[in-house]
């Protein structure tokens, strides 16, 4: 995700923050929709299951949308819409990953590429072995860093974003996906 | 091997279809539907939890659906009926005894609410005048605005708006389909819609047995019963007056 991107998604999530704030029944569904490919895949690579990064996501929005509920207007106005869901959905995201670690089974990986949009089937293969190999590696990060690396590079969240869900400063979040990316790479050179 | 962060944002993905229904269905923000047969084909039923909120021609359900979120900006997802009315919403599809079946008021006029629910209240096969609506609801002489109101009817059959017609005796338009299907409707329902209109058309507007001294209107179960030897016609509630009949309680004729 580019720079410009980015400060585009944060200018249309503002004025989605003026619409909730206006009409709460009508914005929201906008909300879900603007928001739900980051949270489902940052879920899915924090909890490591799809049914699980399913309930997450929609718990996130079932949260969200009854707090939104209870906000005065000028606080819905003035969220910051993605690192205040964001928020929600590592609290239930962290719920999941330990109870998925009490289970010995707990399977960290991709059916074969579930949902890939189909580019040819050798080519497909490759990519599901990639991220099914990096997904593994991901489960290896404690739970901090992975989720700063995963809201920073899969979910697409600037510094600040992540420092706020996280409730961490800046600066550590900084380190935090330096060092997780660090890590990532060591695990992959050591592959055979 | 490409590069790290590239490889990491490839791991983004859509989040399944299923998510947004889901989500708007348990937040309550999702209206629901029934594909039901009717005489007209197939039909699209919708309803919020407050009660029915759209009733459409489903030739094509996709489209209906479509112009569902157009019209109403709401989502809407195949589903049952409330058990609150899931009986009484049956009752109106297959007997055609429309009283019963809620309607959501929101984007209706208090007007139009009020014209809609009496219009409900009118038996399968019998027909009303536009005026005698108004009169009901204590708007004398808005006969007009009745028309307008029921040609804007969001809920077709189940507020059988084909039961109101003109005073005349020509049927009137009808806002599910073409005209033509409010005689169709009629006559399912048992009217004998070329006799309801030589009767308006040759000008009478009631007819009234010289035995009991009441008058109906000409579809009115009770005026059906008439023998003809017995049968009295009215061109208005004057004429029945001064002959000292009495209007039936059923149909409750009305001078407008």
């Amino acid at each position: 995700m580019t720079e410009d991107s980015t400060r585009g998604n944060t200018q249309r999530l503002a004025r989605l923050a003026a619409a909730l704030a206006d009409d709460l029944d009508a914005g929201f569904p906008h909300l879900v929709s603007a928001l739900q490919d980051g949270i489902y895949s940052g879920a899915l690579r924090l909890t490591g299951d799809r049914t699980a990064a399913e309930d997450v996501t929609q718990e996130t929005f079932l949260r969200a949308y009854a707090a939104l509920g209870t906000y005065p207007v000028a606080k819905v106005q003035s969220l910051k819409l993605r690192e205040w869901t964001w928020t929600i959905a590592l609290n239930l995201c962290r719920n999941r990953a330990r109870a998925q670690r009490r289970r010995p089974e707990s399977p960290w990986q991709d059916p074969a590429g579930a949902s890939d949009p189909a580019p040819g089937p050798e080519q497909t293969a490759l990519a599901a072995a990639d991220r099914e190999r990096l997904a593994h590696h991901l489960s290896r990060l404690t739970w901090t860093t992975r989720a700063a690396v995963v809201l920073r590079h899969v979910a697409g969240l600037s510094y600040a974003e992540i420092a706020a869900a996280l409730g961490r400063p800046p600066g550590t979040v900084r380190s935090d996906v330096h060092r997780g990316l660090q890590r990532l790479r060591a695990f992959l050179e050591e592959e055979p | 091997m490409t590069d790290l962060t590239a490889r990491l944002a490839a791991l983004r993905e859509r989040a399944p279809a299923a998510v947004l229904p889901a989500v708007l269905d348990r937040a309550g923000l999702a209206d629901h539907y029934v594909i039901r047969a009717s005489l007209l084909g197939p039909v699209f039923i919708a309803f919020s939890r407050r009660g029915l909120t759209l009733v459409d021609l489903a030739t094509d359900p996709e489209a209906a659906v479509e112009r569902y979120r157009a019209r109403r900006g709401r989502a809407v997802l195949p589903g049952e009926p409330p058990a609150r009315f899931a009986a009484a919403l049956e009752r109106a599809l297959v007997q055609g005894k429309t009283g019963r079946v809620p309607l959501d008021p929101a984007g209706l006029s208090p007007f139009q609410e009020a014209v809609l629910r009496k219009a409900a209240e009118i038996p399968p096969g019998e027909v009303r005048p536009y005026g005698w609506v108004a009169a009901e609801i204590g708007r004398p002489g808005a006969g007009r605005a009745v028309g307008n109101a029921l040609a804007s009817n969001p809920v077709p059959l189940v507020v059988p708006c084909h039961r109101v017609v003109r005073v005349d005796g020509r049927l009137g338009h009808y806002s599910l389909g073409t005209d033509h299907n409010k005689r169709r409707l009629l006559e399912a329902e048992g009217l004998d819609v070329e006799a309801h209109e030589r009767l308006a058309g040759a000008g009478v507007r009631f007819v009234g047995s010289d035995t009991t001294h009441i008058y109906c209107h000409p579809s009115c179960r009770h005026a059906r019963r008439i023998t003809p030897r017995h049968r009295v016609e009215f061109r208005d509630a004057r004429a029945a007056a001064r002959a000292r009949f009495r209007p039936c309680r059923h149909c409750r004729p009305r001078a407008n």
